[in-house]
């Protein structure tokens, strides 16, 4: 099973609003490192055709490692507004 | 402006026992939460030990909760690359009836649970209700902002988790350092409750808790966990945000899991499972060196929030913390009442009880723990070298067997005997 069709199985209230953003200055200038590619469980950073980091902010889970370890503070992560992002039934 | 007398950030278990142990004093208390339900954003392994928070809660409370299963059955698995070695203690203590010594639960169940149990004491309970910030004068809190809305307050309990913002926003934590947090995700699995039973070898109601370490997680400090639950199996990873990101060649988290997923050790235990649930969440490791201010004027900081959890390796605590903390948090708010001080000087009673109670103590007592769970040999050399001498000594193949106190000693000698692993056994003697 795939990490799509993983998402796929969880509960998302989702908000045309997006509740990360990249601060592509800092992300291209300053972070060598890109671990947002790697520590997110969801596997939402990718990089673009211009080695531009991406982020399907939709499937997030809210755990926060990738603001965590993003040390540069390229990301400004926030919590989604009540009555969104996703709803976990089992926990 | 509204006023109450305590407002409760965050319906999780730290917020939600606060609550509980304020309810029925006569004090006006608020609880709010972002998730549409109490339980929605939380997520633990999970496994609760309820021999420390005995002292804090009633047992009739714990009679009712829709916990999944009573652990009586504890494995510790060393992954090595090709085999592994299981411990398992299959204890009569664990297993007899009387009060469990730890259940495994579903969050989504028991916070809302216990948020119910908690609105018929008479507190309001407020989902959907996410808190943009404090609302602070010289240090002070005066309440809380929500949307357009401010609510005035004597005391706010942070409880809002690991990431806990509004502790950042007040300055009473700096930023989150990698080397202090884990990332912990995992699958609920779904499998009949018979299959269960006959799988892990428990009788109806119990259930095994097995933790695995080494080569699953590549080097990375961390580990995996399988808690049965009544018709689910809870399966993830923990690691080690500093670990993942010094990792050479870098690694996806997502991929361990699924690498996991696929080891021999693993697949009987899930096959024909059905994957209902993925989710994650972080986790404070930083023990007690990494604590943020626990009280000041008007506020409290209570369960992950304030970094209460311990990873002991063979343990992993968090919930415990979180229920104790909130009662403490709670006592101490109703002998600030008495005292008609809700100051910084007034509500320093909560730091003095925590570091009375088991909270603190255990948390002082682990403090090297992290450090000493921090070494790449502890998930490489050693499984590998465990599973590797046992498999020498019951092997029998073509060649005469040679003596097995001399096969144990050689390969010891040859595969751990270093200035680096008796650094290690100096080390571990430190926990």
């Amino acid at each position: 099973m795939n990490i799509e069709a993983k998402l796929g199985l969880d509960v998302f209230g989702l908000d045309k609003q997006p509740h990360i953003a990249i601060d592509q200055q800092v992300c291209q200038a300053v972070c060598r490192l890109r671990p947002c590619l790697f520590v997110c469980p969801a596997h939402l950073y990718t990089l673009d055709p211009e080695g531009r980091v991406q982020v399907n902010w939709e499937g997030c889970l809210e755990c926060g490692a990738c603001t965590v370890a993003c040390q540069d503070k390229g990301l400004e992560w926030h919590y989604p507004r009540a009555g969104f992002g996703v709803q976990y039934r089992f926990g | 402006m509204e006023r109450v007398d305590v407002v409760i950030v965050g319906a999780g278990l730290a917020g939600l026992a606060c609550a509980y142990a304020l309810a029925g004093n006569g004090l006006d208390v608020m609880v709010v939460e972002r998730g549409d339900y109490p339980g929605a954003k939380n997520v633990s392994g999970g496994r609760l030990y309820l021999g420390p928070v005995r002292p804090y809660l009633p047992e009739d409370l714990w009679n009712q909760a829709p916990f999944e299963r009573i652990v009586s059955k504890e494995r510790l698995t060393m992954m090595a690359d090709g085999g592994s070695t299981t411990l398992e203690l299959s204890s009569v203590a664990f297993r007899r009836g009387g009060p469990p010594h730890s259940v495994t639960v579903l969050r989504g169940k028991l916070d809302r649970w216990l948020a119910d149990v908690v609105a018929e004491k008479g507190i309001l309970i407020i989902p959907r209700y996410k808190v943009e910030e404090l609302l602070l004068q010289d240090g002070k809190v005066l309440g809380i902002r929500a949307g357009d809305e401010d609510i005035g307050a004597s005391v706010v309990v942070a409880a809002d988790g690991a990431l806990s913002f509004i502790a950042e926003q007040a300055g009473w934590r700096g930023s989150h350092q990698p080397r202090n947090f884990a990332l912990g995700f995992k699958e609920i699995i779904e499998l009949p409750a018979k299959t269960i039973d006959d799988r892990f070898a428990v009788s109806p109601g119990q259930g095994a808790a097995q933790l695995f370490f080494g080569s699953i997680t590549q080097g990375v400090f961390g580990g995996g966990f399988l808690y049965t639950n009544r018709e689910s199996l809870s399966l993830g990873l923990v690691l080690g945000i500093q670990g993942l990101m010094d990792c050479q060649p870098p690694v996806e988290a997502h991929t361990l899991l699924d690498a996991f997923k696929e080891r021999p050790e693993v697949v009987p235990l899930i096959d024909s499972g059905t994957t209902v649930e993925y989710s994650a969440h972080i986790i404070p490791e930083g023990g007690i060196n990494a604590l943020p201010r626990l009280y000041g004027d008007g506020f409290l900081v209570v369960g992950d929030a304030a970094g209460l959890a311990l990873n002991m390796g063979l343990t992993v605590r968090g919930m415990d913390f979180a229920l104790a903390s909130g009662v403490i948090a709670a006592r101490t708010i109703l002998a600030a009442r008495q005292r008609g001080d809700f100051s910084a000087a007034s509500l320093a009673q909560y730091e003095a009880l925590l570091k009375n109670s088991f909270v603190l103590k255990d948390l002082a007592t682990f403090k090297n723990a992290l450090h000493v769970l921090d070494n790449p040999r502890l998930y490489t050399v050693y499984p590998q070298a465990v599973t590797g001498i046992l498999e020498q000594l019951l092997t029998i193949g073509p060649e005469p067997k040679g003596k097995l106190s001399a096969t144990a000693i050689g390969e010891m000698r040859r595969r751990l005997l270093s200035w680096k692993t008796v650094r290690d056994a100096v080390g571990f003697l430190k926990m």
